[in-house]
């Protein structure tokens, strides 16, 4: 599955770890949260980035005491339909103010680029070739956004309010 | 009504451009049909019985002469010559191709109109009473902050794959004409002790397998605070609603599981980290957005004149139609005029191609060129001055919309059914047309007054049969058609669901059993004024049982 | 609202296997040689779950040309002309049955 990250294909520096393998030295890792919850204080403590796989079924809530040291927080479409990732993604974004990598996983597909840069994510593990190649033409798509997300962008309803401020002659014509 | 700007459109134009390359990915087999299924599904694209089904979204049920005639074109030229007005303010077309759809929605694009999240586990078409802006007892238009929440809610990131549909309803007056006590959140204007403008906020109603009203989880709610509240209401349910059964998916079920205490801490919670944030309403996007709703600018004219009285004492079925199709106006000297789309033995709530130009034209003449769509399926022109009536009236006769029995017998809720509808365990449409042949007498329909009836074709209940006077469930059993009768539900102020009479009773026997019911009620009521309703509320649903199967 | 794939298959009679097209949704029925046809007399008539498999995988892998497949019952009528089994299929085969409303109003 490519991964994409600033509109391109790139290799994946995260090694993936099983629960039950070694832990490699120096190297940018994912572990489950069932081994991250089991171990945090041991993984928060070595040397090299730290990434989670966190399932969509959990509060990300309860990484909170913890997303310092979080280089990297893994999230899951197990079918893309399934959108409660978007919920997690603005949460830890916005509420949380988490400022490392967010990657989508799973069932990632490219009708749902744009939601999910909106969403906050930044690293996505795309399920088809193609469509990870098309990334950036796809995420370009919208030029309007009718509310504030977690990637920054001015809301229609905001920029109607600037515009008019600096033309305050000119009416929205029909 | 509100004028789109620039923003609106591009937005619109985009989606269209998205979804003809989603067609072409599909059509070349780029994208499978499991894949594709839930991106149509968010334009308003379903497959049904024979063809695919596209259902517009017609924003709290507000259209414009510009807007009718568009959907008379789409209805001419990509369809079979007619649309159907739902019971959530939409219009669906039932005989659309795919391949043409794109090339549908750029010409519906064109005047601000689309399908966007009329389908789908997304937040679907805001819906609110359709004398918004013109009854005389509402508190102010609900539209401008339906339309501030419409456009939050359009392809919002986070609440386009939510567990199951989100039904969003608006009202602004006591009298509640927009059913909100059956949506999964109902946002009801009203003034508080301090003569404040707010929002009741009720969530968890919804009809279908297991029908629920709406409970308050927050008793006032400051306009600043609508779209955080909206907020996390959603994300609540996107994160907590089942996703392991779709039947029990609704945010009613998330609210009855929790209880609805528990609901609304949970909300609160949410709500009190974002409050304060981006998402606080601030007034200058009300007014901004209030600035593109287009109000007509009424002339100064007189209520009740002595021309109206005497057109009225001139002309028998003038008065009757006066007497049932107009209302009272805020505005001195003009009226609220509803077109019936139940003819006798028409399908309800259908207009042809025809009839959407003539109405849009009338429109246009008499009604600054505003139209509305209810969710009992018939359509309102809400301008009208009161001199223009009698004028109106023959031309609107003309082209049969004048029939006088809205909110009687004949004016009968129904969905589609199984004749169109794949979900559908019974046909509807010709029970409804079989009710409204045996009560085709005028006189008839109206002593017996105030009587609505619901049809569903299955349990899905769009139809919303749990809510009727006589609410009409079709059911299969043995591959025959059966239908279970309902008495008592209301779906005001005062929403109730109905109550099961007995037994489920054959298709051939569906119009006997009405024509029972109302002979029955006719006897049983201590006054001719005793409504229907009121007269199964006194008197419970026992002496209609009794009836009804006495001889079945 | 299962998936046809997911159904067990029960045969109490002749079936076909129907679907809709993807291009304009009109109802088509599953051909022994693998396409499809909108009259029912060109179906292929299964009288067994075995028989009644193999037309369905090979029509829900046939996505690019029909959608949402199903097995559906028939009755057979002399001559070797297919008839609906059900009244679902009667009207997915006949049109609605209630007369379209163009011939009202105006």
């Amino acid at each position: 599955m490519p991964l994409v990250e600033n509109g391109q294909i790139v290799e994946d520096r995260y090694v993936r770890v099983d629960d039950d393998a070694p832990i490699p030295e120096r190297v940018p890792v994912i572990v489950s949260a069932k081994r991250f919850l089991a171990e945090a204080d041991a993984l928060i403590r070595r040397d090299g980035s730290l990434g989670v796989l966190w399932p969509n079924d959990r509060r990300v809530a309860e990484l909170e005491p913890w997303l310092g040291h979080l280089a990297l927080i893994a999230l899951n479409f197990p079918k893309f339909r399934d959108g409660r990732a978007y919920s997690q993604a603005r949460l830890l974004r916005e509420t949380f103010g988490f400022r490392g990598t967010l990657r989508a996983t799973g069932d990632v597909l490219r009708d749902q680029f744009h939601f999910l840069v909106r969403a906050g994510f930044d690293s996505f593990e795309v399920k088809k070739p193609a469509d990870a190649r098309v990334f950036a033409e796809v995420v370009g798509r919208y030029s309007v956004v009718y509310q504030p997300g977690a990637d920054g962008r001015t809301s229609a309803l905001r920029r109607r309010l600037q515009s008019r401020a600096k033309t305050p002659s000119t009416r929205e014509t029909v | 009504m509100y004028v789109y700007d620039a923003f609106d459109r591009t937005l619109v134009t985009e989606r269209v451009d998205e979804f003809r390359d989603q067609v072409a990915r599909r059509l070349s087999g780029e994208l499978t049909e499991e894949e594709f299924k839930p991106l149509r599904l968010m334009n308003g694209v379903y497959l049904q019985l024979h063809a695919y089904m596209l259902r517009i979204a017609i924003p709290y049920g507000t259209l414009s002469s510009e807007q009718l005639r568009m959907l008379a074109h789409v209805a001419r030229c990509y369809d079979r010559g007619y649309g159907h007005f739902t019971t959530r303010q939409n219009i669906q077309f039932h005989w659309i191709k795919l391949a043409e759809l794109p090339d549908a929605m750029a010409d519906l694009a064109s005047v601000g109109m689309h399908g966007m999240q009329t389908s789908g586990n997304c937040v679907r078409n805001i819906t609110t009473d359709q004398w918004a802006g013109v009854a005389p007892d509402e508190i102010e238009d609900p539209r401008v902050l339906a339309e501030v929440i419409r456009q939050h809610v359009t392809l919002h990131p986070e609440f386009t794959f939510m567990p199951r549909k989100f039904k969003i309803a608006v009202g602004a007056s006591s009298h509640d004409r927009a059913a909100l006590r059956v949506h999964d959140l109902a946002l009801r204007l009203h003034r508080n002790a301090a003569g404040e403008i707010g929002f009741e906020v009720m969530v968890g109603g919804g009809l279908g397998r297991t029908p629920f009203l709406a409970k308050t989880i927050k008793p006032f709610l400051h306009k600043r605070d609508v779209l955080s509240y909206v907020e996390a209401i959603l994300r609540t349910y996107n994160q907590f609603g089942r996703r392991d059964n779709i039947y029990k998916a609704r945010i009613k079920i998330l609210v009855h599981e929790l209880g609805v205490e528990a609901f609304a801490k949970e909300v609160e919670a949410e709500w009190q980290s974002i409050k304060d944030g981006a998402l606080a309403l601030d007034p200058a996007v009300v007014a901004e957005i209030a600035g593109r709703f287009r109000y007509p600018d009424y002339q100064r004219l007189d209520d009740s004149t002595p021309e109206l009285a005497a057109a009225r004492k001139a002309d028998r079925q003038f008065d009757a139609w006066v007497g049932n199709s107009v209302a009272n106006h805020k505005v001195a000297g003009y009226a609220i005029v509803t077109l019936s789309l139940k003819p006798e033995g028409g399908t309800p709530g259908d207009a042809t191609a025809a009839q959407m130009d003539a109405i849009a034209d009338l429109a246009e003449r008499y009604s600054f060129g505003e139209i509305r769509v209810g969710h009992e399926q018939n359509l309102v022109l809400p301008h009208v001055a009161q001199r223009d009536l009698p004028a109106l009236w023959r031309e609107l006769d003309a082209i049969g919309v004048a029939t006088p029995n809205v909110n009687l017998v004949s004016d009968i809720i129904s969905c589609p059914g199984l004749d169109y509808c794949s979900l559908a365990n019974a046909r509807s449409i010709p029970i409804a047309q079989e009710i409204t042949r045996r009560f085709r007498n005028g006189d008839l329909a109206r002593d017996l007054g105030r009587l609505h009836i619901n049809i569903s074709g299955c349990i899905n209940a769009c139809g919303h049969h749990h809510v009727g006077h006589i609410g009409i469930l079709g059911v299969e059993k043995n591959g025959e058609e059966f239908y279970q009768i309902t008495l008592g539900g209301k779906a005001d102020e005062n929403a109730t669901l109905g109550t099961l009479i007995g037994p489920a009773v054959p298709y051939a026997q569906v119009a006997d059993v009405v024509e029972d019911i109302a002979a029955a009620y006719l006897e049983l009521r201590q006054r001719p004024d005793e409504l229907f309703i009121d007269t199964v509320k006194r008197t419970g649903v026992e002496p209609f049982r009794e009836r009804v199967y006495a001889t079945r | 609202m299962t998936s046809p794939l997911e159904q067990k298959i029960k045969i109490t009679g002749p079936v076909v296997v129907t679907a809709n097209r993807v291009g304009d949704g009109a109802v088509v029925y599953r051909r022994a040689d693998g396409g499809w046809s909108t009259r029912l007399d060109d179906a292929a008539v299964a009288t067994d779950s075995a028989g009644a498999r193999v037309l369905i995988d090979a029509a829900a892998a046939d996505d690019l040309r029909a959608v949402g497949p199903y097995v559906a019952p028939v009755k057979l009528a002399p001559g070797g002309h297919v008839r609906p089994g059900n009244l679902r299929e009667l009207i997915r085969l006949g049109g609605p049955t209630i007369e379209l409303p163009v011939t009202f109003g105006i």
